[in-house]
């Protein structure tokens, strides 16, 4: 299941709801991202998430069944924001759920890696200085990379 | 041709998207971006560096020789940054 919205989102009911009355899960790994302000003079004000409609949830299916695919799941979702955030709030939320807790680890973690790298949002961050778009890391790359297939 | 710009490509071309007909010969991304960077300055300087940029083609990420069809929908953006 994959959901982008602009409202925030209730960790443990997103939890229980995907999860309820599914008795073969014997592990829940939960992945959330939050907005950090880096600290210091520099310490950004807000965030602002842009993303591509259509392509957004079209990406995060796909990223979702290949995981699917990779791993003997129970349940598995994301939910993603967009908008203006403030630090410390919630950005992203990964759950995957499975018999063992290897399959949900690996999945959860395949999962925020290759969002980062192919579902089409963008960070702006708001500073004392002004707004600058958050470059692309290149250790993103490379740890969506790991999950590539010889 | 529907195009669509985000992030700082959005900014500097000062516009989300547009709908076009690129001249016949615009087969690909690579070629498009090429005829879009004469269309002006703005165009130009935002477009300078394909290796800054990624394109998608209906909603798929596609490289930049993906064969291009009347009607698509191609957008233009940096490298994603979600998550």
């Amino acid at each position: 299941m994959i959901r982008v919205q602009r409202e925030d989102f209730d960790v443990g009911f997103e939890i229980e709801n995907l999860t309820r009355g599914k008795t073969t899960i014997g592990g829940i790994v939960t992945f959330v991202g939050t907005v950090r302000d880096g600290g210091g003079a520099d310490a950004i004000k807000s965030m602002t998430l842009e993303h591509y409609p259509g392509m957004t949830e079209d990406e995060l299916t796909a990223i979702e069944a290949e995981a699917n695919k990779r791993w003997k799941l129970d349940a598995s979702l994301i939910v993603h924001r967009h908008g203006k955030l403030l630090p410390g709030e919630r950005i992203v939320l990964v759950v995957t759920a499975a018999s063992h807790r290897a399959a949900a680890f690996a999945a959860n973690e395949f999962l925020v890696d290759w969002l980062k790298t192919k579902a089409p949002f963008w960070k702006q961050e708001e500073t004392p200085q002004g707004a600058r778009w958050v470059e692309a890391q290149d250790s993103d790359d490379l740890a969506a990379k790991r999950w590539a297939k010889g | 041709m529907r195009l669509l710009y985000f992030a700082w490509l959005k900014t500097k071309i000062g516009k989300t998207e547009e709908t076009l007909d690129p001249p016949a010969g615009i087969t690909t991304p690579a070629a498009l971006v090429d005829w879009l960077k004469t269309r002006g300055p703005a165009f130009a300087d935002a477009l300078k560096d394909r290796r800054t940029l990624r394109v998608a083609v209906n909603r798929h990420h596609v490289g930049w020789d993906f064969a291009l069809k009347p009607g698509d929908e191609v957008a233009l953006f940096p490298p994603v940054t979600g998550g």
